[in-house]
């Protein structure tokens, strides 16, 4: 880390714990789930921006996440445990998951995990004695720390900034690990990367299949935080919105799905003044947006900082964009 | 036929009906630079191709270092101790270019949870850095790989391939495209490796200097089939060869 | 017996809708690689068309509907063609895949905001008779979708197979570089393709949309079918899509009746995973080779 990226880590930290102070529950509920959507896009981006696979199954692994710590902690488990079962259970199916389809070609993901998206919504809705159908589950308690209460909005959303800090600090680790340099080889050039001894079959399962432990993750926050979950929250579009995050801030960014989820998540209540068009216009922003920068908004930064500042090169792989 | 690092047996290939490569047996002992040259569709590619496992031959086998190859996966060749570049420009553009070299040898050293949990350069910033200094890129090594000129990276790529201390290096088309100045300094440092590590390199190429002043045998392909073999004396004053060329 | 050989023809029917859709979305694939996630909404879109001529401008709906036709071919396929496909298409397959998702939630929004957010009654083109066959009660608008989607198909291998400029669009498709060398205009066959995108997607929307309402969220479900029967067929081929249409139609009939009405929607995703698993070049393709 340079002492810049230091220096403006920091900044931000100091930011995300201020901010909160004085607002509103509604205010501080909107920011808690902007970390915990963060969160679920940053394990996209590691499937997406950084091994270039498409998973359209992000908020299936948040609602089975969700599920497993809701019904861990309603069996009066701490919850602690029900986060680390909701990782370790997502991290599992997301090797199951992934293993077929990513024996044969390249856009095959995409269209597994759009399937397994719809089935795990078919399942949450159906199998009621244990999910409770579409009524799903209710009461989930906010979890104690050594005689500290998360029972507030504020100190929820304080308990969800240190997990999003841990989040991204595993998330941190592993981009510059040997893996994260295979990752980003697999992105870039994945027929070079294999004939360098990286078993890009292995590497791109791991990715897909860590990526989706952080969506499990996130869930398991969720579950505490909204303490009602149904099979609606967790559909089909809610994987397109995390994927919208990820590519709308900029897949293969750490920042990128931070501002991402801040786009995705508080661009509408900006734009509630337009009342039923905000969708419009928002879909009609992420068009425009993949016309002149596919690279998304931080890749747009980057353009624009070159331009004031010639002589830098901006990234030119996401032109190129990830083989579907 | 046990102590040479590559022998290719009896390898026939076709496509639809077409001969692509005919019968061609040949061995490479350790140390040779050996150079396969042949007017285009002479079927140099698909030997190539057939050497490295990607295509899987109608008949005969290939042997590396006693391992048969067929079909196999790129990976497992490289493990096998197999290095190669390619035709296209094939580095990473944008990782640095010690990042580069690093990848290349990171897959050899210690294992998946090393690989996690170890130091991010997996140990090898010193080695690549050596690397780095043969090929005498000191001065680029923080730069994009992707912002370097052709052949700059024509270097990073051939650096790469000689990053895990492979046996054998299969080199496609190193020359193509780069200015001569490069160019000499590509072959001279080709060379230095060879004699100061004795590894066995295959060389695809149509620049026939190149081809002639690096090699130490050459094997000419027309129409699928070896038509000559021999030093790079040899090969230019043999007649069959120029007839080849010239479409004789 | 005969319930059984009923839910067989009334799953062709609505597999030979299916199928439509499933082979427009093959082609732009072949086309261009472009994977059309709003290819539900492009079958959604047409009737409302159809019921903006007729019932808000007048028209009588023998004109409307063709009408309606030549809108889709202009809008989903020259129109996305332009705005939508050609400034992207050198960025790369993601770019675009996230700018269909867009497009297909913006064309929803439209529908819902400035036409309704309820489902219309759609006309449709035939009577509700039935009649017998072998002690099988068979409607006539199932008979009459089957005989027009296949119809629109059949014409539509024809005209690829047969004409000049068919067999240049194939050329395109299977090798672009070759077909400009051959003297192709490249450009103008992909246009092409995707104005029959956009006819085939008016048609099986004329079709289908009897059989619901007319609403805005159609796109959802079908454009997830028009997927499956695609790869389930093989991505690669228009018998593919065609087979996978059919298929897809034809267990979608027979798990209403014998399957629990909760898991009915799973059948085919269920299909989907399997075929990846044990064929993923589907069933009729074939294989385009390992990656890497």
């Amino acid at each position: 880390m340079t002492r810049k990226s230091i220096l403006f880590t920091l900044v931000a930290l100091i930011a995300l714990i201020l901010v909160p102070l004085g607002q509103g529950n509604y205010i501080i509920y909107v920011l808690t789930s902007w970390l915990v959507f963060s969160i679920a896009a940053m394990g996209l981006n590691l499937t997406l921006g950084y091994a270039g696979q498409i998973s359209l199954a992000q908020a299936a692994f948040m609602g089975i996440g969700a599920y497993i710590a809701a019904l861990i902690t309603l069996a009066g488990y701490h919850w602690v445990l029900g986060w680390l079962a909701a990782m370790g259970g997502t991290f599992v199916i997301g090797l199951l998951l992934g293993y077929p389809a990513l024996r044969v070609q390249h856009h095959f993901l995409a269209f597994v995990t759009l399937a397994f998206n719809t089935l795990v919504f078919l399942v949450l809705r159906n199998e009621d004695w244990l999910t409770g159908g579409s009524h799903g589950l209710v009461g989930m308690p906010r979890p104690n720390f050594f005689g500290l209460s998360t029972g507030t909005n504020l100190e929820f959303y304080y308990f969800t900034l240190v997990l999003f800090v841990i989040s991204g600090a595993i998330f941190y680790w592993i981009v510059n690990s040997p893996w994260g340099r295979a990752f980003k080889a697999l992105r870039e050039n994945p027929v070079r990367a294999e004939s360098l001894g990286v078993d890009t079959r292995r590497i791109t399962l791991l990715a897909f299949a860590i990526g989706s432990a952080f969506g499990g993750g996130a869930g398991a926050i969720m579950s505490p935080l909204v303490q009602f979950i149904e099979p609606g929250s967790f559909a089909f579009i809610h994987s397109l919105k995390i994927l919208l995050m990820v590519v709308v801030g900029g897949a293969g960014f750490f920042f990128g799905p931070i501002l991402g989820a801040a786009v995705v998540i508080l661009l509408p209540e900006f734009l509630r003044f337009t009342e039923g068009y905000y969708l419009m216009i928002y879909a009609s922003l992420v068009i425009v947006l993949m016309i002149y920068s596919p690279s998304g908004l931080i890749g747009a930064g980057q353009k624009l900082y070159a331009r004031l500042r010639p002589g830098r090169e901006t990234r030119k792989d996401m032109e190129k964009g990830a083989q579907l | 036929m046990s102590d040479s690092v590559l022998s290719v047996r009896n390898i026939s290939k076709s496509f639809g009906g077409i001969h692509a490569v005919r019968d061609v047996s040949f061995d490479v002992e350790k140390g040779e630079v050996l150079g396969l040259i042949g007017p285009n569709g002479s079927g140099k590619s698909t030997l190539f191709n057939c050497v490295l496992g990607q295509l899987r031959p109608d008949r005969g086998e290939v042997q590396i270092n006693g391992h048969r190859v067929g079909n196999m996966r790129a990976s497992r060749l490289n493990k096998l101790g197999v290095g190669r570049t390619f035709q296209q420009l094939s580095v990473f553009p944008q990782m640095s270019v010690l990042d580069n070299i690093i990848l290349a040898g990171q897959e050899h050293h210690g294992n998946m949870a090393t690989r996690l949990f170890g130091p991010s350069d997996a140990g090898l910033t010193k080695e690549a850095d050596q690397l780095i200094a043969f090929f005498r890129l000191e001065h680029l090594r923080d730069e994009m790989a992707g912002s370097l000129s052709y052949g700059q990276q024509k270097l990073v790529d051939a650096a790469m391939a000689f990053m895990a201390g492979p046996s054998l290096v299969l080199l496609d088309e190193p020359a193509g495209g780069v200015n001569l100045t490069m160019l000499g300094n590509l072959r001279e440092r080709l060379e230095t490796y060879n004699r100061e590590h004795g590894t066995t390199f295959v060389v695809i190429e149509h620049n026939m200097e190149f081809v002639m002043s690096l090699c130490t045998r050459i094997i000419v392909l027309a129409e699928g089939a070896i038509i000559a073999e021999g030093t790079p004396d040899e090969i230019r004053s043999n007649q069959q060869v120029i007839d080849a060329y010239l479409g004789g | 017996m005969s319930e059984f050989f009923q839910l067989i023809v009334s799953g062709l029917s609505t597999g030979s809708i299916y199928a439509l859709a499933a082979v427009g979305f093959t082609l732009l694939w072949q086309a261009s690689q472009t994977i059309n996630f709003a290819q539900g909404e492009f079958v959604m879109l047409p009737a409302f068309l159809v019921l903006a001529l007729s019932v808000k401008l007048g028209f009588p709906l023998w004109l409307a509907m063709p009408l309606a036709i030549i809108l889709a071919v202009l809008i989903l396929g020259v129109l996305f063609k332009r705005l939508v496909v050609e400034p992207m298409i050198k960025h790369g397959t993601l770019p675009l895949v996230i700018a269909t998702i867009a497009l297909g939630v913006l064309l929803k929004e439209m529908v819902k905001e400035f036409y309704s957010p309820l489902g219309q009654p759609f006309p449709s083109l035939f009577p509700q008779d039935v009649v017998t066959i072998f002690g099988a009660v068979i409607s006539i608008p199932d008979i009459a979708n089957f005989v027009i989607a296949m119809g629109a198909i059949v014409a539509l291998q024809l005209f690829l197979g047969g004409t000049r400029t068919g067999r240049s669009m194939q050329a395109t498709a299977q090798n672009p570089d070759v077909a400009q060398i051959l003297g192709v205009d490249i450009k103008r066959m992909v246009l092409y393709t995707f104005m029959i995108n956009g006819a085939l997607a008016a048609i099986a929307s004329i079709l289908i949309t009897p059989i619901y309402l007319a609403k805005f969220s159609n796109g959802e479900t079908l454009g997830l079918i028009a997927f499956i029967a695609a790869i389930v067929g093989g991505f690669n081929q228009i018998r593919g899509a065609l087979v996978g249409g059919l298929l897809i139609g034809i267990i979608d009939n027979l798990s209403a009746t014998y399957v629990s009405a909760e898991y009915r929607q799973a059948l085919p995703l269920i299909l989907l995973i399997v075929i990846i698993l044990i064929r993923p070049q589907g069933l009729l393709g074939t294989s385009e080779g390992r990656t890497v």
